[in-house]
């Protein structure tokens, strides 16, 4: 396993190479493209990222078996991943509006009580998204920094596990929906595009998830118990 | 598709996670990350919470037994089955759910760990994907936001039948969520 893993020596491009999701994660980390052939260690470093976090990160989302020990987390040094989260949830936010676009121009050719319903499907999930996204981001988020600062106060997390499960599948009824229920006759190619667009965006949070699972919460049990 | 069962595995040779990995994916599992060590697996069980493990004896130590029986109780609804290819004395096997040996013929080991959790139908094609009267009667309860128990009751069947008509549902449908399932009716008239 630890042999086929990306390491800081490599070529940035390898990696993308190996792995085209990835290039989604760029502009969240801000790292600018155009890296030529520059190693993974140096374009982290010119843009002030730490290796270790682009490393564990891109692993986590590249290997699916891949789940780091506490030691590689404990040690890496994780200053960007909470602003890492941050700018994956602020392109969530942009892009399912655009998705919601679509849906809207479907629904709108539908007999009006099921276009509707099809609609208020939509906007319920992205409430439910959006409201998971605050409480992250006003108490996972905060938390992991305080804890990070030493603080010894103690915070009952809700279990991210279920909620990412609620939300995925409600993502996963949704694509159902769409190909295999509305009307084939219903503007088909906007059809197409806004499955592949929900297929696309529902393996990112997949990816998201994998993220908050298998490095955030390690990593804020680890600093519970250093602090304690 | 139903949803997929997440398998643990607790074993220290690549060659041979590999190689589960190669028969079981497909067949109704995910694999999660696996683990090499008991310590690793005390650690990170209650974390990782996958609904079946599958445990390499011999990396238990002496112990193993009270280990299993220990993890056991930590979550019950979990099976716990032992994967075997050196001898392991039959009552050191004992606390097991099942044993998996690596010599099994390649389908069996599926089909063991499925009959394990209870899921026995999950391996069967689905022949018939229309909804049956009583399936719609459940479906159409169930958009209008009604609980099982409250569909039991209005139906005057038990809750046990109301659960295994939203699985089937399920299956048959694709879709998971009460809010979809209410999509899908309205979309059939059945609402």
């Amino acid at each position: 396993m630890k042999s086929k893993l990306f390491h800081g020596r490599q070529k940035m491009a390898d990696l993308i190479a190996q792995n085209h999701n990835l290039i989604l994660f760029m502009p969240r980390f801000g790292i600018p493209l155009g890296f030529k052939d520059k190693r993974v260690d140096e374009v982290c470093s010119e843009n002030g990222i730490s290796t270790e976090l682009f490393l564990l990160v891109c692993n986590v989302c590249t290997y699916d078996d891949y789940l780091p020990t506490i030691d590689e987390i404990a040690s890496a040094r994780l200053a960007g991943l909470v602003a890492f989260l941050k700018a994956s949830h602020t392109y969530y936010l942009e892009k399912i509006p655009h998705i919601g676009d679509h849906l809207k121009r479907i629904a709108d050719q539908m007999e009006e009580r099921y276009g509707a319903i099809l609609y208020k499907f939509y906007a319920d999930y992205q409430s439910e998204l959006k409201e998971h996204f605050v409480y992250e981001e006003s108490v996972v988020f905060p938390y992991l920094e305080e804890l990070r600062a030493g603080s010894r106060r103690r915070e009952n997390l809700l279990h991210l596990n279920d909620k990412h499960e609620g939300i995925e599948e409600t993502l996963g009824d949704l694509t159902q929906i769409v190909y295999k229920y509305l009307p084939g006759n219903l503007m088909p190619e906007e059809s197409i595009d806004v499955v592949f667009d929900i297929l696309q965006l529902s393996s990112d949070f997949q990816k998201h998830y994998l993220i908050e699972e298998k490095i955030v919460m390690p990593y804020i049990h680890w600093l519970e118990g250093r602090n304690s | 598709m139903s949803r997929l069962i997440s398998l643990q595995i607790v074993e220290s040779s690549e060659i041979i996670v590999e190689g589960l990995k190669a028969i079981l994916e497909g067949e109704g599992f995910n694999i999660l990350a696996p683990m090499s060590s008991a310590a690793m697996l005390r650690d990170r069980l209650p974390q990782v919470a996958p609904d079946i493990l599958l445990v390499n004896p011999t990396l238990l130590g002496p112990q193993a037994a009270e280990m299993v029986a220990e993890l056991q109780s930590m979550r019950p609804q979990m099976p716990i089955a032992a994967l075997v290819y050196e001898y392991v004395p039959a009552e050191e096997l004992q606390a097991y759910g099942g044993v998996v040996d690596i010599r099994m013929p390649r389908n069996k080991a599926a089909a063991l760990l499925h009959g394990l959790i209870g899921d026995a139908t999950a391996a069967e094609p689905l022949e018939n994907y229309e909804l049956s009267a009583r399936e719609m009667d459940v479906l159409t309860l169930i958009a209008q936001g009604l609980s099982s128990k409250e569909i039991a009751d209005r139906l005057c069947i038990s809750i046990h039948t109301v659960n295994s008509h939203r699985k089937n549902i399920t299956r048959k449908t694709g879709i998971k969520s009460v809010a979809g399932l209410a999509v899908y009716a309205m979309l059939h008239n059945l609402s």
